[in-house]
């Protein structure tokens, strides 16, 4: 590959996974879950495909406790392309009541893991993108591209299929599915530094600016709705604030911040101290929850 | 200059090699806090002294960290003020050399990881070969542990004389040997001082600096098609991926197969309209005028490039599941799926040592030179040529899994091979003669199932309507043309070949063809559908192994159960029932006139929706 830049060999890569997919799958769909590498997926997508529109429909996981600011994102954008938008809650999780406070990992487990194997069944998607990128997790640093699960979504790492070259084999048997990760080889940096050149939107949570948080268990957590409940000690502060990673409000820390432009957040994210899943309350338990979560079909 | 290196490290546990990539990010302040704490707590967990083990950096899995080994590929990404990189770190062991494959597949350079203490081994030998295989072209060996050597000149001279000859046999022209200490850092970021008399640069240096622009030359544009788009009845895009030279708007381009030239009249990247596509590039071209061009397609600008089908290739085995000539796969190569078949292993390539050693199976993590044949003429290249038109992959069809990748060495082209001769009298010429569509009725069952007595009634019964017929036997055809093959894997997948070549013979002659063989695995069935095509009709007798037993007619599963036929079907050998079969019989259940009655009727009609007309026989 002579003289392509970085950024166009990750474009391409991608481009190509996702063509290989449409041509040889049937029943694809692109979880969308809002957020910057999904923003990149998608626009990704639409240049792949041009001019036909990306022939699959996008998936939300809605835990119904996603930022207010991402959901009208989200609706704003299936509609400006004309693209259709699923939205699929797991209503059982949500009539029991589950939340962030006070049901911790089964929260996640069932709202996120249970949701999206519920959402794939129901709709019969065998195929479904995901904007995981490997430099987020060790687990996901040994994940293939495409990466198959058996009929419970579950991932086997100990015999994952070779992947060669750009010769991807989607081939699956009845009930099984894959989970093809076409943003694998990107890293964060490259993700901002791309969403610049090609003038991508994304949610304004991810720029600086002067937002009511409380501060909790060494997170910054934006109050972005009376369901949020004080505990002795708490109080809301406004401070100028981002988000390296956008999620459900509660489990999602925002860091102090005075980026507000692209060049400002390419500049911070190459000069940060910590890793963008510090952010992610949920993935700090143990070394390897990462990999418990997607052997149990997590994306 | 690249300004991205895709890079992999190989070797195994002892050489050092997580801890070199560890040190690496370490060093260059690459780590994250959160990272470099996580990296604290788990070396001391692993070890009571609580050294840091820049290992667990890399090391992902569970099953990993616990046992201490690189099981598959791991990427990490880091990112100087000259280059991002992306590691690839691989196993060493050769347990997994697919995994090693992998890593490499994806590379531009290859570290080799070499014990300064032990020299160079078979095993680098091993991952010198299996890189070169899977095209990569740099090499850094890295002697590591030259602390241990106390960084002596001597050892390091010694193992780079060895090199030459091992880089100089895989016609390796850009490599260099950098001496390290992946434990203590040495020339690992920043020259060292311990080795005064290395003049060259650190390994950090070398990967900022080397240049893995290919070096060859008058590579010609080609462009396997990935995709029709056709949003509209006025456009009608080739969309895929540039590999070769550039193309411009009006340049001349021909068709593969096929060989029909058109012009390119747009070119598309994204939704860009642009003048040039170049080497990597995605784009959706449109060509000047409408040509029968589907996905598997391959656009190129050269008039060398030419179809054939049949080639030699390298193949790195990757499956449990052993690799036998007369086999059919699933092949990849560029956007294009067919049927291949695996004609002969000219030999295996051992390796460790490189030693040709003649062989007639290919074993998981085995690598050998294979003559393959595939179902239709395509473009294949020398993967030294071309690496997108000559490099593949085998799937298997029952599995699905990705059974072997490989490489094209050479093109067989038509004239290097028996051409088949047009005959003027044709099969279905012949079959109207016959007034029949000729047919295979394929029985399978266990033993004393009644594939036999079916064949020979429902013969009779053709017969007796006018029809011409032959029956194949087991026993027949193993006392005469397959009389040199004897029960092992290989002879029994080369007695279904020759018995379903033979029937494609017969049925060419016109004749409704019955064979009953056990042929207990699907594959070998599956062969024989392959074979035959579309007129072959499976028949599965699934009558119980208790029904067959109590007949027991040639008193077979007695000696079977005495030990006497080792891998006898149902007693000591499997027997996997057909998925689809066109027709299932339990002979215990029904009578033989049944049996043939419900025969008749799944030929009545299934030949008639094939070819109406001849079977209608006016009686």
């Amino acid at each position: 590959m002579n003289n392509l830049t970085h950024l166009d060999r990750l474009e391409a890569e991608a481009i190509y996974v996702m063509r290989e997919v449409v041509v040889e799958c049937e029943h694809p769909v692109m979880l969308y879950s809002i957020g910057k590498d999904s923003s990149v997926m998608l626009h990704l997508a639409i240049k792949a495909f041009y001019p036909d529109k990306p022939p699959f429909p996008l998936l939300h996981i809605d835990t119904t406790w996603k930022f207010r600011e991402m959901i009208s994102f989200r609706d704003r954008k299936a509609q400006e392309l004309g693209m259709q938008l699923l939205v699929h809650t797991h209503q059982e999780g949500l009539r029991n009541g589950l939340n962030p406070f006070d049901h911790g990992a089964a929260y996640t487990d069932i709202m996120k893991t249970e949701a999206l194997k519920e959402a794939l069944d129901q709709y019969g998607f065998s195929v479904a993108f995901g904007g995981g990128r490997r430099d987020e997790e060790k687990s996901r640093a040994k994940e293939r591209i495409f990466s198959f699960r058996n009929a419970a979504h579950a991932w086997d790492p100990k015999n994952q299929r070779p992947e060669m070259w750009n010769l991807y084999n989607t081939r699956i048997n009845k009930k099984e599915s894959i989970r093809v990760f076409p943003l694998s080889n990107w890293t964060e940096k490259d993700i901002w530094e791309y969403i610049k050149r090609e003038n991508i939107e994304v949610v304004p949570l991810y720029f600086a600016k002067v937002r009511p948080v409380l501060y909790r268990e060494g997170n910054i957590i934006m109050v972005d709705d009376q369901r949020l409940k004080l505990l002795p000690g708490e109080e809301i502060v406004y401070r100028r604030v981002r988000f390296r990673t956008l999620g459900c409000y509660p489990l999602t820390g925002g860091v102090e911040s005075s980026a507000e432009t692209l060049d400002q957040i390419i500049e911070e994210t190459k000069s940060a101290v910590t890793s963008e899943r510090t952010s992610r309350v949920i993935d700090q338990e143990t070394t390897s929850s990462m990999e418990r979560r997607k052997r149990e079909g997590y994306f | 200059m690249n300004d991205l290196l895709k890079f992999m490290t190989c070797g195994s546990v002892d050489d050092g090699k997580s801890t070199l990539i560890g040190h690496m990010l370490y060093d260059a302040k690459l780590l994250y806090t959160d990272q470099e704490k996580t990296l604290w707590q788990d070396s001391k967990v692993k070890n009571a002294e609580g050294h840091m083990d820049y290992s667990l950096l890399l090391d992902g899995l569970v099953a990993e960290r616990e046992q201490g080994i690189t099981i598959d590929v791991a990427y990490r990404f880091f990112s100087t003020q000259h280059r991002s990189f992306i590691v690839a770190d691989t196993p060493g062991h050769e347990q997994y050399t697919r995994n090693m494959a992998v890593g490499a597949s994806f590379a531009d350079l290859a570290i080799i990881l070499v014990d300064a203490t032990r020299g160079i081994l078979p095993q680098t030998r091993r991952h010198v070969r299996i890189c070169a295989l899977m095209g990569i072209e740099h090499f850094v060996l890295a002697l590591n542990k030259m602390d241990l050597v106390d960084y002596a000149k001597e050892r390091y001279d010694s193992i780079s004389q060895d090199a030459i000859q091992m880089m100089k046999s895989h016609d390796v022209q850009s490599w260099q040997v950098i001496p390290v200490s992946a434990t203590q850092g040495d020339n690992v970021t920043h020259w060292s001082v311990n080795m005064p008399w290395y003049e060259s640069e650190s390994l950090l240096s070398y990967l900022e600096k080397v240049s893995t622009l290919e070096q060859r030359t008058n590579r010609s544009f080609s462009m396997p098609v990935q995709r029709v788009s056709r949003p509209h009845q006025y456009y009608r895009g080739l969309q895929g991926q540039v590999a070769g030279s550039a193309i411009k708007i009006s340049d001349e381009i021909m068709v593969l197969p096929g060989q029909e030239k058109a012009r390119i009249k747009t070119i598309h990247r994204g939704s860009t309209l642009v003048e040039i596509a170049e080497e990597g590039h995605f784009v959706s071209i449109q060509l000047d005028r409408e040509l029968d061009v589907s996905r598997g397609c391959v656009l190129a600008s050269s008039e060398d490039l030419a179809c054939t089908d049949m080639f030699t290739a390298s193949i790195l085995w990757m499956d449990e599941q052993e690799l036998i000539p007369g086999r059919n796969y699933l092949l990849k190569i560029g956007t294009k799926t067919l049927t291949a078949y695996i004609m002969s292993i000219r030999h295996r390539m051992d390796i460790n040592t490189g030693e040709l050693v003649s062989t007639d199976s290919l074993a998981k993590n085995e690598l050998g030179q294979c003559d393959v044949a595939v179902s239709e003429p395509m473009v294949f290249e020398r993967f030294a040529n071309n690496k997108a038109l000559g490099s593949l992959i085998l799937m298997d069809r029952i599995s699905n899994m990705t059974s072997a990748c490989g490489v094209i060495d050479d093109v067989l082209t038509r004239s290097s091979h028996v051409v088949w001769q047009e005959m003027e009298i044709t099969r279905d010429m012949r079959a109207r003669q016959k007034n029949q569509v000729p047919v295979t009725i394929w029985f399978t069952g266990l033993s004393g199932s009644g594939k036999s007595t079916l064949a020979n009634a429902l013969e009779k019964r053709l017969v007796s309507l006018g029809r011409h017929t032959m029956i194949l036997d087991g026993d027949n055809i193993r006392h005469g043309l397959n009389r040199n093959l004897g029960f092992g894997e290989t002879d029994r997948v080369e007695n279904i070949r020759r018995v379903a070549e033979v029937a494609k013979l017969m049925n060419d002659a016109g004749l409704v063809v019955l064979a009953s063989f056990i042929s207990p695995y699907e594959r070998d069935r599956e062969l024989a559908r392959e074979i035959l095509g579309e007129h072959f009709l499976e028949i599965y007798l699934s009558t119980s192994l208790e029904e067959c037993q109590r007949r027991d007619v040639k008193g077979l599963y007695a000696k079977a159960k005495r030990g006497e036929i080792p891998g006898f079907t149902g007693i000591s050998g499997p027997y996997e029932k057909p998925s689809h079969p066109d027709l299932e019989i339990d002979t215990g259940q029904c009578s033989v006139e049944e049996a043939i009655d419900r025969i008749e009727k799944l030929m009545d009609d299934v030949l008639m929706t094939h070819n109406g007309s001849v079977y209608q026989v006016e009686e």
